[in-house]
């Protein structure tokens, strides 16, 4: 309990006393801490950005429902942009209606499988509306409203009967209803497509935006209308969707095997698709990432490192300034731990306040970067605290040596310097 | 037994080619609650055997036992508790904090003995107002006269209730009415049974001591009992001085 009080005590002092120490020499005391700042900004700015865009990422995932993964021609993230890679991609084979149809005759396991085709985007028109909206113009077969994480607001989705008869019926995304249909429901009205009449069956929940784009604004019609106008070679994109969380892997496995098969990809070569997940994507997302991050570290530890050695030099300098209080402190009873305290303390200050100013920068900077995206804004909590424990960290060990000097001066000696 | 014991205590300085023998074999003994005037020339030895005596610095030969133990024997975490806690520093040159304030510089002592805040706070505005510093708490050294300083320096000595007051040249600054109560602040110690040690230059303030050191380049050139002390003559600034907690 004493001691409790004593070291409390101590601490308070030795802060009182770094706080003045540092408000006395602000110049010398700024130029040391930017050195600090400028460190803990670098990763802080990165790091904020980045979650900011994960944000994004993760929210892009729920575009796809539960368990769902996507099979499409090219990656979700390119990495390479040779020409060489880019034509692989382009070489590999299509997939058909007939591929998702046979897929899902063949995947025992799949719970659903979806097909969709982004094929066009244009203007669309309504009796109700002035202008006309450019939306984007989507085919799908009536289980692609499952593995797509669509829901019906009002009326119904695709039926296979749409889908059989490959008939000119459309559900509109909740924005595209709003604007098309400003007054009353749009059920059983029709909406024009390039020259073509769609008659609206129903209208989805809204998706909100990604990057500042909705996702609300586009016009499904069934899968096999879309095959009729725009030819039957239209890729496809195809989703399947696993009944369980632990099923999923095997779900992929088969429908990996069933695609080489239908696809004729040669024992030993590689898939000539892609699967994309969820997971997948953060896991690409992260790797790419990575290497951002790591950059950012090491010109962030560079910079620690430099600054540190700035606080250890300016220590140095208030040490040998300070000469005579530290023999007047002995005088009166500090022992060499308080001489050490003390000076410990006036380091991690000076480095805690470079690195407070360093994080508010970062990740002001950070979310403004992040801002131009059009992505809500983020505070990366851990990455704050670990920037701030790094400062301490610093403080404490470039700060060690000068205390340890100042510690051990002889009282007496210190007392007649001038 | 007595509370200090020095023994040819020799103390000098090597200045390039030259030694400045400042002690050249000081003996004495002093016991617990006397009332002493050390005297000598300017530059007799005077401040460094203070500064020995304050646990501050080491003899070069001879030995020094506080309390029944051998000070060269003490660890320096040792030494800081008996610098903190038995002996109160009146420093010829004041040796105040130049940026804290008097409070601050009074309360010092009391940080490093672990007091908790608002006794401590309290301690230290009393020990000043001791001094007749109660206006002053709030000055920094360079915004306070000579002989302030002074004061703020002796109330640092006393904060901490110290059985050994050492007090180098402590009336050096004061006129005689303010240099008389800091005496009677003293005296008051001495009656309680503190042990005192004050050097001087002036024999008007060696008087009021009950025994008088003669020291003269670097050796005691006289010890000898004051027969008939002075009374400090202001009784009302002694009255100030708080009962022991
Ligand atoms: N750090 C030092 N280095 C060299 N010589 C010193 C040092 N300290 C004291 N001296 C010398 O030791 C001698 C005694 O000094 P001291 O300070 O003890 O004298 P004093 O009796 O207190 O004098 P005063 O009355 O002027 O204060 C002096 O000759 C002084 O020059
Ligand atoms: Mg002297």
């Amino acid at each position: 309990m004493r001691s409790q009080i004593q070291l409390m005590a101590e601490v308070r002092e030795a802060f009182g006393m770094a706080l003045n120490a540092i408000g006395t020499h602000k110049l010398r005391s700024s130029l040391t801490l930017l050195g600090i700042l400028i460190g803990v900004f670098s990763i802080i700015v990165v790091a904020t950005a980045i979650e900011a865009l994960q944000g994004n990422i993760e929210k892009e995932m729920s575009q796809l429902g539960s368990h769902t993964f996507q099979v499409q021609r090219f990656p979700a993230i390119q990495v390479e942009d040779d020409m060489e890679s880019v034509e692989k991609y382009l070489r590999r084979k299509r997939f058909y209606l007939s591929t998702a149809r046979q897929l899902e005759e063949r995947s025992t396991l799949a719970k659903h499988v979806g097909v969709t085709a982004e094929v066009d985007q244009g203007e669309v028109f309504s009796l109700y509306a002035k202008t006309a909206p450019t939306v984007s113009y989507r085919g799908m077969s009536p289980s692609a409203f499952e593995t797509r994480n669509l829901v019906v607001a009002e009326g119904r989705a695709l039926s296979e009967t749409d889908m059989e008869s490959a008939r000119y019926v459309t559900v509109l995304g909740a924005d595209l209803a709003k604007k098309l249909f400003p007054f009353g429901s749009p059920l059983g009205k029709w909406v024009q497509f390039r020259g073509v009449k769609y008659t609206v069956v129903g209208v989805l929940e809204a998706k909100g935006s990604i990057f500042g784009q909705s996702q609300d604004n586009f016009m499904s019609v069934p899968i096999t209308t879309v095959l009729n106008r725009y030819g039957r070679e239209t890729s496809l994109s195809i989703q399947v969707q696993s009944p369980s969380q632990e099923a999923f892997d095997d779900v992929v496995e088969q429908t990996r095997g069933v695609l080489r098969t239908l696809r004729k990809t040669p024992p030993g070569e590689e898939d000539d698709f892609e699967i994309v997940s969820n997971d997948s994507l953060i896991n690409q997302f992260r790797s790419i990432t990575l290497a951002v991050r790591a950059g950012a570290g090491i010109i962030s530890s560079i910079a620690l490192v430099a600054a540190g050695i700035g606080i250890m030099n300016i220590m140095l300098v208030s040490v040998t300034e300070r000469t005579r209080e530290i023999g007047i402190r002995r005088a009166i009873g500090a022992k060499k731990r308080n001489i050490m305290t003390q000076f410990i303390m006036e380091a991690v200050v000076l480095s805690e306040i470079g690195g407070i100013l360093g994080v508010l920068l970062g990740i002001g900077a950070g979310n403004l970067a992040a801002a131009m995206l059009l992505t809500p804004p983020v505070f990366p909590w851990d990455w704050a605290l670990i920037g701030l424990g790094v400062c301490s960290v610093v403080g404490v060990v470039f700060g060690t040596y000068p205390a340890w000097k100042a510690a051990n001066l002889d009282p007496i000696e210190s007392l007649r310097y001038e | 037994m007595s509370l200090i014991r020095i023994r040819n205590l020799t103390r000098h300085y090597v200045m390039g080619v030259e030694t400045v023998h400042a002690l050249r074999g000081v003996s004495l003994d002093i016991s617990k609650g006397e009332y002493i005037a050390i005297m000598g020339p300017s530059g007799s030895g005077k401040s460094t055997l203070m500064n020995l005596l304050g646990c501050l610095d080491t003899p070069n030969s001879g030995s020094y036992e506080l309390n029944g133990t051998n000070v060269a024997d003490m660890d320096d975490n040792a030494l800081a508790e008996v610098r903190n806690r038995e002996i109160g520093f009146v420093f010829q040159s004041f040796n105040l904090l130049a940026r804290s304030d008097s409070l601050h510089n009074v309360e010092l002592p009391l940080i490093y003995a672990g007091v908790p805040y608002e006794d401590r706070r309290e301690r230290a505005r009393q020990a000043l107002a001791n001094v007749g510093l109660a206006e002053r708490m709030h000055h920094k050294p360079n915004e306070l006269s000579g002989g302030q300083r002074q004061r703020v320096a002796v109330a640092r000595a006393l904060v901490n209730d110290p059985s050994i007051v050492l007090a180098d040249e402590p009336t050096g600054n004061l006129d005689s009415r303010t240099g008389e109560e800091i005496l009677s602040l003293f005296e008051q110690l001495s009656r309680r049974g503190n042990t005192i040690i004050v050097v001087t230059h002036e024999e008007d303030v060696a008087q009021h001591a009950r025994r008088i050191i003669r020291i003269r380049d670097g050796l005691i050139a006289a010890d000898e009992v004051n027969p008939n002390p002075r009374a400090a003559r202001l009784v009302g600034a002694a009255e100030r001085v708080p009962a022991p907690a």
